[in-house]
């Protein structure tokens, strides 16, 4: 279990970093294997600060992280990486486009797999590229350019599920993908919670966090206003600010007037 | 009709010849009409929005009329389409953070503008719309960087209407706002369609669920054709085109339980569109494609203001 307790973390900004800025104040949730957690807020809230923070980018100011029972500030950042990996919003500047676009493979193995043999990590790679539905022939070989976002963001999740990974931290991975596209990826997460990943859902999107996760944390000026299950937290909401968030989603079939 | 767009060709010029973004596309827009213009990235939606004000320099018109409020508009011709600019089509910029001059108060940067075309400043006109979008009058006296983002492009939307055009042009300006921002944008465009500052409106958005939320008349295209063209809420609820249908079904939504049922997307990637094969340019992706779809599928009206570009529909 990844859990969060009472994590603040405070920036300073301005010249010289005279003032400080509070981004997350005393968020404290926790993720379970084999499920999705979304963390729903917008812009400013805090949400990537979190993500970036259980990706250990950023250091908490005050506040644990801990992950099954130990403080991760305890475990190496190698060993830390084998079971927390992140995946991000742009696929595009995710790649050097100067490589082919299996390089990110290349590099695990170097750094992780040095003496794995060949035979064995093309298995591997064929495994996890299966696990993201995607055919070795059509991605294999192939520049960052000449792959669709949706592939691109398929085969990063694809690279983290090389080092077995526990959680995975998907912030905001498919707001650049098109709408015919990013439901795959989004039921690519919904299979890989079956096998026990568990994943943190970073989204502005109500409706895409609606729809693949167990949980739910809304975000509002870096506080966690409303934390439980996504059933609960979507029908009867009990903060304000999450039913003014809810409200002000556009829905296909009702209209804005028609609501209120 | 405000605006009348005939069999409009837009290319864009590259080494390896022309990418053909915009490939026969017809509409026309009613006075009062706003056009909620929705597809995928490369579906020619932007290519479309800019091409009735200003074509950039990679940009070729090669065929096809515009016609708006009966008058021929010139859109191959940069120099002649001037006197149009801001008066008769009108634009808000997708970024519209970086729209205003930094350099200049905003209430000069309006003047200013105002006067490169011609234009006395009506003060009073101008802090009556201020109002209406709820900003302060003294905002005239600050420098862009002084405001909020949501601010700036209330600020940038007043501007852009000030002039009243016939035809105002939003391209995805709410694409990076938050929910709460983006619906009090809708809706104060919506006012200003209403209280007559623009006659008709093209909304551009990748957004289907916030098109609906505006428009009278969305529009699909795909692959640089119309795909779909009908009253928002026959899009919506009852799409004749398999393009149209499989996109809004693929469409997660607030206050539906999914439990374990899953949507399901569409496979595959829309066509290159430097040498389309003729036919259908969705036929590759499409689940009801037969032999026929080897020709092109003209837009064909099958009911009142409903056009489809499909031989099934047809």
């Amino acid at each position: 279990m990844l859990k969060l307790d009472g994590v603040t973390k405070v920036y300073r900004i301005g010249a010289f970093g005279g003032q400080t800025m509070t981004a997350v104040d005393e968020a404290g949730f926790e993720i379970k294997p084999g499920e999705v957690v979304s963390l729903i807020g917008e812009s400013g809230s805090g949400k990537s600060t979190i993500g970036k923070m259980v990706l250990r980018l950023l250091p908490p100011t005050s506040g644990t992280i801990s992950i099954d029972g130990r403080d991760v500030r305890q475990i190496g950042k190698r060993d830390y990486y084998r079971k927390v990996q992140g995946v991000f919003q742009d696929p595009f500047s995710s790649y050097n486009p100067v490589f082919k676009a299996d390089r990110v493979f290349t590099m695990i193995r170097e750094v992780y797999f040095k003496g794995v043999p060949d035979k064995e990590w093309t298995a591997k790679i064929e495994a996890a590229l299966d696990a993201v539905r995607l055919s070795p022939g059509a991605v294999l070989n192939k520049f960052p350019h000449q792959l669709s976002g949706g592939q691109l963001q398929r085969l990063l999740i694809a690279r983290a599920l090389l080092l077995d990974i526990e959680y995975l931290v998907a912030d905001e991975i498919i707001s650049m993908l098109d709408a015919s596209t990013r439901i795959d990826v989004l039921n690519l997460l919904a299979d890989l919670k079956q096998r026990g990943l568990g994943v943190l859902f970073i989204t502005h999107d109500l409706a895409l966090g609606n729809y693949i996760s167990e949980r739910t944390v809304v975000l509002h000026k870096g506080r966690i206003v409303e934390y439980g299950p996504t059933d609960a937290v979507f029908e009867q909401p009990e903060h304000a600010y999450t039913r003014k968030l809810l409200a002000s989603v556009p829905q296909l079939h009702t209209k804005w007037e028609d609501a209120s | 009709m405000t605006l009348e767009v005939d069999d409009l060709r837009v290319y864009y010029r590259t080494l390896k010849g022309d990418v053909q973004a915009l490939d026969g596309v017809s509409f026309g827009l009613r006075d009062g009409e706003i056009l909620g213009l929705a597809g995928e990235s490369g579906c020619g939606k932007t290519t479309l929005g800019k091409a009735l004000i200003r074509l950039d320099g990679r940009m070729k018109h090669v065929g096809g009329s515009v016609t708006l409020d009966g008058q021929v508009l010139p859109i191959g011709e940069d120099a002649k389409m001037n006197p149009y600019r801001f008066k008769q089509v009108s634009l808000i910029p997708q970024y519209s953070m970086s729209a205003m001059n930094p350099t200049r108060k905003i209430g000069r940067m309006v003047r200013e503008l105002l006067e490169s075309r011609r234009e006395k400043l009506d003060l009073d006109e101008l802090h009556k719309r201020l109002e209406l979008v709820e900003l302060p009058k003294d905002v005239l006296g600050k420098y862009p960087i002084e405001l909020s983002g949501g601010m700036k492009q209330r600020m940038v939307m007043v501007i852009s209407t000030l002039l009243n055009p016939s035809l105002l042009i939003a391209d995805e300006i709410t694409s990076a706002l938050d929910v709460s921002t983006q619906k009090a944008v809708v809706t104060t465009l919506k006012g200003f369609r209403d209280r007559g500052f623009v006659k008709s409106m093209i909304f551009i958005t990748h957004d289907i669920s916030l098109t609906n939320q505006l428009a009278d008349t969305i529009m699909v295209m795909y692959a640089g054709k119309l795909a779909e063209k009908a009253p928002a809420s026959t899009v919506v609820n009852a799409p004749k085109h398999p393009y149209t249908q499989l996109l809004i079904s693929s469409l997660p939504e607030v206050g539906v339980r999914y439990a374990d049922k899953r949507l399901t997307g569409i496979p595959g990637n829309p066509p290159s569109l430097l040498k389309p094969e003729p036919g259908c340019r969705f036929r590759a992706r499409c689940p009801l494609a037969f032999e026929k779809c080897a020709e092109d599928p003209p837009p064909v009206e099958v009911e009142k203001d409903h056009v489809v570009a499909c031989w099934k529909a047809a």
